[in-house]
């Protein structure tokens, strides 16, 4: 018969056999700096500034939703393994503050988002979810928060739409990798300054391709306000049929609303985003006549063999699918 | 503000709300008589385990194909069935109790779900799962609802008798009729299909409240079954009115307003209802005394 004792005994002893193996396998240091991003777009940049010299793990990979990410404890193992976590703040990942408390990593915390202009989110009524944004930052070093008092006290964390802040997130990301592998300083400066190039001309391309399109047909609704920083930017209106969290499910009045709205002006397209409810948009779409107008990238990358598996190829494809829609 | 437009305008203006209406309209009138049974036969708590049970099927349905409303139907009919007939099994073969059977099936059941829309690799889809859309009801989806719903008030009209009597007095049944296990194992069947039809419209953790809250109202109304069966459909019709209604003109998401409307008829039961209710339940007054 089984005793307290020994069953207390074996399971003292498997405890023990677990820590020693577990031990035995972080032991090999690993080459390449380990980095862990909060979500697939910004792993991107890392590894476009990191290049040879880091190792980029991504927590929210291609296609999953970051507002509601439920980390699992792979994700835990990879922050504890991490020398440096690149998050994008702006509460953006509400989850981030507890998993890395509970990852017990040692790695600084780097919020990317420092020195942008944040914007307020574009929601009137309900601002459920990104409240938790303003208690978000105290890992940020500095104590920075988003200096934006005239709203209700959200803000829109999807800076990365706007190919300026693009570039901010490179500077960021370049200081912080050095600061954590001053050996590669160099190295990691030329890589930022290559891309910032590229972001350069993908800017340029972007502003052409949007001065392309008939300033009135400038207007499109989307499932998910996303795309604030690049209405801001490249100038194009913006509608959304939900609150700016992808929690807040959407009332009749919203729908109402909405519809009256595409009516009234006239907007040509209705765009599907990777992650949200498409039979809502469907019935929007049929009921007023709009068009519905493909996909658009909005917080996560596709998968390696969609269009939009980088930064700079989220952009193309989100622009190539704006123009496409209402140029016509 | 006209009561035109209070209760009317708002579903002659828009497609997307006549829908709506007409979806929650047909579930109310197969779900308000399957709750009564429900209620009656002591299952209350059977049919928000079914609700939960169909969402590893519905799950894989999703995973295959998106959100594909035939395979997520199919997938949850499959899901439920296999759960109630599980249950049952391990009710009738060993010494469980069926009540803690079903807990432990759908338990498993639901874990499972949630795990394979997770596999995935996004919750935002699982949420468009555990909460359906009302509001976004395609011709697919309607027929599909008014399929089920023809289908279960026939097979209720067939099956009358033998429910009514299986209510009141399982063991005569028995004695008299085969048709006990038989008229079990089919009200079983509807209660799944209809959840499986709801749960387009509501998400499985709303689709149960349209046949419970209508059926427990309706209790506090009457003793006579026809009675309760209407009395529940009416409630159920008129909850999924008002709680359109009220999402429309006070901006609340739609599911949880219908269900809302259904629990405030509830409550106004459990107080003021005349068989049970709290004021009912008074001590008489005493005689006029000289």
């Amino acid at each position: 018969m089984l005793t307290r004792r020994r069953i207390l005994a074996a399971t003292l002893g498997g405890a023990v056999a677990l820590a020693a193996s577990s031990a035995f396998a972080q032991s090999p240091a690993p080459e390449k700096l380990p980095v862990v991003a909060s979500f697939s777009i910004l792993g991107d940049l890392a590894r476009q500034v990191g290049g040879d010299r880091v190792a980029v793990t991504t927590l929210v990979g291609p296609g999953g939703d970051a507002h509601v990410f439920e980390p699992t404890p792979a994700d835990a193992k990879a922050l504890a393994a991490a020398r440096l976590v690149l998050v994008n703040g702006l509460g953006f990942e509400g989850w981030m503050n507890r998993l890395v408390k509970a990852s017990g990593t040692r790695a600084p915390v780097v919020v990317v988002t420092k020195g942008i202009t944040p914007l307020a989110a574009p929601d009137e009524d309900d601002d459920h979810d990104h409240a938790h944004g303003k208690k978000g930052h105290d890992h940020d070093k500095k104590g920075r928060k988003p200096e934006h008092a005239h709203d209700h006290g959200a803000i829109d964390p999807h800076a990365w739409q706007s190919i300026a802040n693009a570039k901010i997130y490179v500077d960021n990301i370049r200081d912080a990798l050095a600061a954590a592998d001053p050996a590669g300083r160099e190295a990691f400066a030329a890589n930022a300054a290559a891309y910032i190039a590229r972001l350069d001309a993908l800017d340029a391309e972007v502003r052409a391709a949007m001065a392309a399109i008939p300033e009135k047909q400038r207007a499109i609704i989307t499932s998910h306000d996303a795309f604030g920083y690049f209405a801001n930017a490249y100038g194009l209106k913006i509608i959304a049929p939900q609150g700016v969290s992808t929690e807040s499910e959407a009332s009749a009045r919203d729908v109402a609303r909405i519809i009256r709205q595409i009516k009234a002006a006239k907007i040509p397209a209705v765009f599907m985003e990777n992650i949200s409810d498409p039979r809502l948009l469907d019935r929007i779409a049929k009921e007023t006549g709009a068009r519905i107008g493909g996909e658009l990238y909005s917080d996560a990358l596709s998968d390696d063999k969609g269009p939009a598996s980088t930064y700079i190829d989220m952009m193309r494809s989100n622009v190539r699918t704006l123009s496409s829609a209402l140029s016509s | 503000m006209s009561l035109y437009d209070l209760l009317v305008a708002p579903f002659a203006e828009f497609e997307f709300m006549r829908r709506a209406l007409v979806g929650v309209l047909a579930l109310a009138l197969g779900s308000g008589p399957l709750g009564v049974f429900l209620m009656l036969r002591r299952m209350s708590l059977t049919g928000d385990a079914m609700g939960h049970a169909i969402l590893p099927g519905a799950a894989i349905g999703f995973l295959f194909a998106g959100l594909n409303l035939f395979a997520m139907t199919v997938g949850g009919l499959i899901a439920g069935l296999l759960v109630a007939v599980g249950a049952g099994v391990v009710a009738r073969a060993t010494r469980m109790k069926e009540d803690a059977a079903l807990a432990a099936f759908y338990l498993v059941s639901l874990a499972l779900g949630v795990l394979i829309v997770s596999v995935r690799g996004s919750n935002v889809d699982l949420l468009h799962v555990l909460f359906g859309t009302v509001l976004a009801l395609d011709d697919a989806t309607l027929l599909l609802i008014a399929g089920i719903t023809t289908v279960t008030l026939i097979a209720l009209a067939v099956l009358w008798r033998a429910l009514v009597l299986e209510c009141a007095d399982p063991g005569f049944l028995a004695s008299v009729s085969r048709m006990g296990s038989f008229s079990h194992i089919a009200f079983v069947a509807l209660v799944v299909l209809n959840l499986v039809g709801a749960f387009h419209a509501l998400g499985t953790l709303l689709a149960v409240g349209l046949m419970m809250l209508p059926a427990a109202t309706a209790r506090f109304f009457t003793r006579d079954l026809t009675a309760m069966v209407a009395l529940a459909t009416l409630v159920a019709l008129a909850s999924g009115m008002l709680g359109l209604l009220v999402s429309y003109h006070l901006g609340a998401p739609s599911g949880p307003s219908i269900i809302l409307m259904a629990g405030l008829g509830y409550a106004g039961a459990v107080v003021t209802g005349p068989v049970g209710g709290l004021l009912s339940r008074r001590p008489p007054r005493r005689h006029l005394e000289a």
